[in-house]
């Protein structure tokens, strides 16, 4: 028997725009019809056409990202809202966990409170005096419930709030993220009581963004993207394709970011590009290829020629002299992903070219680009096991790998990399100069893999520096904090790197065989 | 009519639990309490009564001796009257969180402001009294039989009113400012200060139209004038308008309802 059942039931949100807003009863009064008026100038889906059916007895999570259409589903089942389309129907008496305590009076006792809060949960006196003291003994409040609510400790309220709302005794029980607040203790026994509503055979239908919950606690899970039903089923297998599209996503998220810092860190080095373009040695054939190739990269295409800037644009960049505040801009609208200014040729002393010259202090430095541009790190590229990734798990295989590129052959230089957490402590550094490998020629363009074959980091971001350098360290092509990654985990722990290792244990000493 | 009136019924328990939350609340932290529910009155009586005796010396109000009990008569029903649909126009606003986050019948909100502010009526009707005893001034106990009549229809065009009210303040927030003026031309359209008979003929006509101008009336005549109560009639259309007002009110509070949890 189900306890919950949606029938294509979609929920559109109105959304009033801006003349709605400001004119009010006035506009309503003179175009003389409230009802039309009422009448939205947008909307908003946030359920669209979701069938669902949760079994009596069963325990139901739902997943998805925020603004997925989570709360909405439970308000629709508590009934605070209703379907827009579809039909909602709903067997026994709900209790709904959306906030708690909401309702609660803060000027009068936490007796009185809990009488009216009650009473609204659809419980009648009677009960609420026959539950009382148990509702008191569970809140944890003691001699505090006589004293007025606004004197609680946020922890108290909620302790209060959630023990009247779960001894409403409910048949289908509604759950909102409500175990993310409240200390350890708290959410402990949210959960014994959770699991106390399972054994009575109670329906529970809970929202969380703890998957470990799901997997823990329901029977089923459901994804929900976007407002639509994504996938039902048993919870381990959802949540398994969930964190494999929030995977997917995260590591989108983490290019576009990265794009973003890439190209605030060429506008920066256009300022270099400046300064070169105003020395009187820079040579216009060299500024012209590296006009081509430098706006060619930026869009990561390999072939010159698949550009599609306007070649005004082009030549104006191109031509020692011009103004570069024109040129420059033209073509960053082109290519967003911008790094069309790569640093200047090695031509004039490198020392004079203002772009040379790394932040003062490099380990507080903000992501940026600087060097000579004599080598050129033209595109960087994070490979997991599958091919390009910005998420790894722990232990999996990391290839950075990077297109370089020189103008003119280059005889003294190295490739480094460094990798930082989020709070920016070094967790590795190296060169190919440390290593003791000897730089003897580098002609045109080439490709460096730094191959990591197991990443033991502990689940973080993390955030790398990749750098083309002389021996001595002056920088051809410093990309500072420019390539963000993230490493997940089952296990949670803690500290920076996890090196390879193993428990042993004598044989008095035992533990519970793993759970599947 | 009925039908509304049966589901009001069925939530008396949650309607009790409002309106004792909000007595309680009201006054809370304050020294002297419940005393605020006597005291408020009689201190607006004070004002009312100095101005209109001793600041303005009117020769016409010389019929209305004691000029402050005739004042009390129309002044505490006015003051129940306008405080419900002041603060049930805020009711559904104030309460948000509740409307968004819990499943309960909403119109207990507007109703339990109502009934909280009738038990302030209730609270000031023993100083009232005490008044008119005090005065020596006879009350009648075939006109006393037509005072719970009086409050009746009361509630019944103060509920409709505050229904309307609080629904239209989710999407018009202006309704607020309109109302809080509107009810003091209303308090002064209505024969509160004076008596209907010290108004023109042609205003007086307008006036008939006043439903509160009757109450106020019925309740002046039931309580301070020595003539027998005579306003049957008048109150019994009011009555009839007051009960098609309710209905009304609770129809469009229903039409409404759902758009509460998104609106407010």
């Amino acid at each position: 028997m189900s306890a919950i059942t949606l029938d294509g039931v979609s929920k559109v949100y109105r959304r009033y725009g801006r003349q709605r807003r400001f004119a009010t009863l006035k506009s309503a009064l003179l175009t003389g019809s409230l009802v039309r008026h009422l009448r939205p100038d947008e909307s908003f889906r946030a359920l669209d056409d979701v069938s669902l059916t949760v079994a009596a007895g069963t325990t139901c999570g739902i997943i998805g990202r925020n603004g997925s259409g989570k709360s909405t589903l439970l308000k629709l089942v508590a009934g605070i809202t209703r379907p827009t389309r579809g039909r909602v129907g709903v067997r026994g008496r709900v209790s709904a966990l959306i906030e708690l305590g909401a309702g609660f009076h803060p000027e009068i006792s936490g007796r009185e409170n809990v009488f009216i809060n009650g009473v609204m949960l659809g419980m009648s006196r009677r009960e609420v005096e026959r539950r009382f003291d148990e509702i008191v003994a569970f809140a944890e409040l003691g001699d505090f419930i006589e004293a007025p609510v606004k004197t609680y400790s946020s922890g108290m309220y909620m302790r209060l709030g959630f023990a009247v709302a779960v001894h409403v005794d409910p048949e289908i029980l509604l759950v909102d993220e409500v175990l993310a607040v409240g200390d350890e203790s708290f959410s402990l026994k949210c959960l014994d009581k959770f699991a106390e509503f399972k054994r009575r055979g109670k329906t529970i239908l809970f929202v969380t963004h703890s998957l470990s919950m799901v997997e823990r606690f329901c029977d089923t899970a459901v994804w929900l993207d976007a407002g639509r039903k994504r996938l039902v089923g048993d919870p381990r297998q959802v949540v398994q394709c969930y964190l494999a599209d929030v995977e997917q996503a995260e590591a989108a998220h983490l290019a576009a970011e990265d794009a973003r810092a890439q190209g605030s860190a060429s506008s920066r080095g256009s300022d270099a590009e400046e300064a070169a373009e105003a020395a009187p040695d820079a040579h216009p054939a060299a500024e012209d290829a590296r006009a081509q190739q430098g706006s060619a990269s930026s869009r990561g295409s390999d072939a010159p020629g698949t550009e599609d800037a306007p070649p005004a644009a082009e030549d104006a960049e191109a031509r020692p002299g011009a103004a570069p505040e024109t040129g420059a801009p033209a073509e960053g609208e082109e290519t967003p992903s911008g790094a069309e200014a790569s640093p200047p040729d090695a031509s004039p002393p490198p020392s004079e070219a203002p772009g040379d010259e790394p932040p003062p202090d490099m380990f507080k430095a903000a992501e940026g680009r600087w060097g000579s541009g004599a080598v050129r790190i033209e595109q960087v590229t994070l490979e997991g096991r599958l091919g390009a990734a910005r998420v790894f798990r722990g232990g999996e295989p990391l290839t950075i790998r990077m297109r370089v590129a020189a103008d003119r052959p280059v005889d003294d230089f190295a490739f480094g990399v460094s990798i930082f957490s989020a709070d920016g402590v070094c967790c590795y550094g190296t060169n190919t100069h440390l290593e003791a490998l000897e730089s003897s020629r580098l002609d045109g363009a080439g490709e460096v893999a730094f191959v990591i074959e197991r990443l033991d980091l502990v689940a973080g971001t993390y955030k790398l520096d990749v750098a083309a350098h002389r021996r001595d360290g002056f920088s051809y092509d410093y990309h500072r904090l420019l390539y963000t990654f993230r490493v997940k985990s089952s296990t949670r722990d803690v500290g920076i790197y996890r090196p390879p290792h193993a428990w042993r244990f004598s044989p008095n000493i035992r533990f519970k065989p793993p759970r599947s | 009519m009925l039908a509304n009136l049966v589901r009001l019924f069925r939530h008396r328990g949650l309607i009790r639990m409002l309106v004792l939350r909000e007595l309680k609340a009201r006054y809370r932290g304050s020294v002297l309490g419940f005393l605020w529910s006597f005291l408020n009155p009689l201190l607006l009586l004070l004002v009312y009564s100095f101005v209109f005796t001793t600041v303005i010396d009117r020769g016409d109000l010389a019929g209305l001796e004691p000029y402050a009990v005739f004042l009390f008569c129309g002044l505490l029903p006015w003051t129940w009257f306008s405080s419900s649909l002041n603060e049930s126009a805020d009711t559904l606003i104030v309460n948000a969180n509740l409307i968004k986050k819990v499943v309960f019948p909403v119109e207990t909100l507007p109703t339990a402001t109502v009934l909280s502010n009738l038990c302030h009526f209730l609270f000031g009707l023993p100083i009232l009294f005490g008044f008119l005893a005090y005065h020596q001034i006879p009350l009648r106990p075939a006109d006393l039989i037509w005072f719970p009549a009086v409050v009746a229809v009361q509630l019944g065009l103060t509920l409709g009113l505050s229904m309307t009210l609080a629904a239209l303040t989710v999407h018009f927030r202006d309704v607020k400012d309109l109302l809080s003026n509107g009810l003091t031309l209303w308090f002064f359209a209505t024969p509160i200060l004076y008596e209907l008979s010290a108004v023109p003929p042609g205003v007086r006509a307008v006036m008939a139209f006043n439903p509160f101008a009757h109450l106020a009336m019925s309740y002046q005549q039931i309580l301070f004038h020595e003539a027998p109560f005579a306003h049957g009639r008048p109150l019994l259309a009011v009555a009839v308008g007051a009960g098609g007002l309710f209905l009304l009110g609770y129809g469009l509070f229903d039409r409404l309802r759902d758009s509460f949890a998104e609106e407010v």
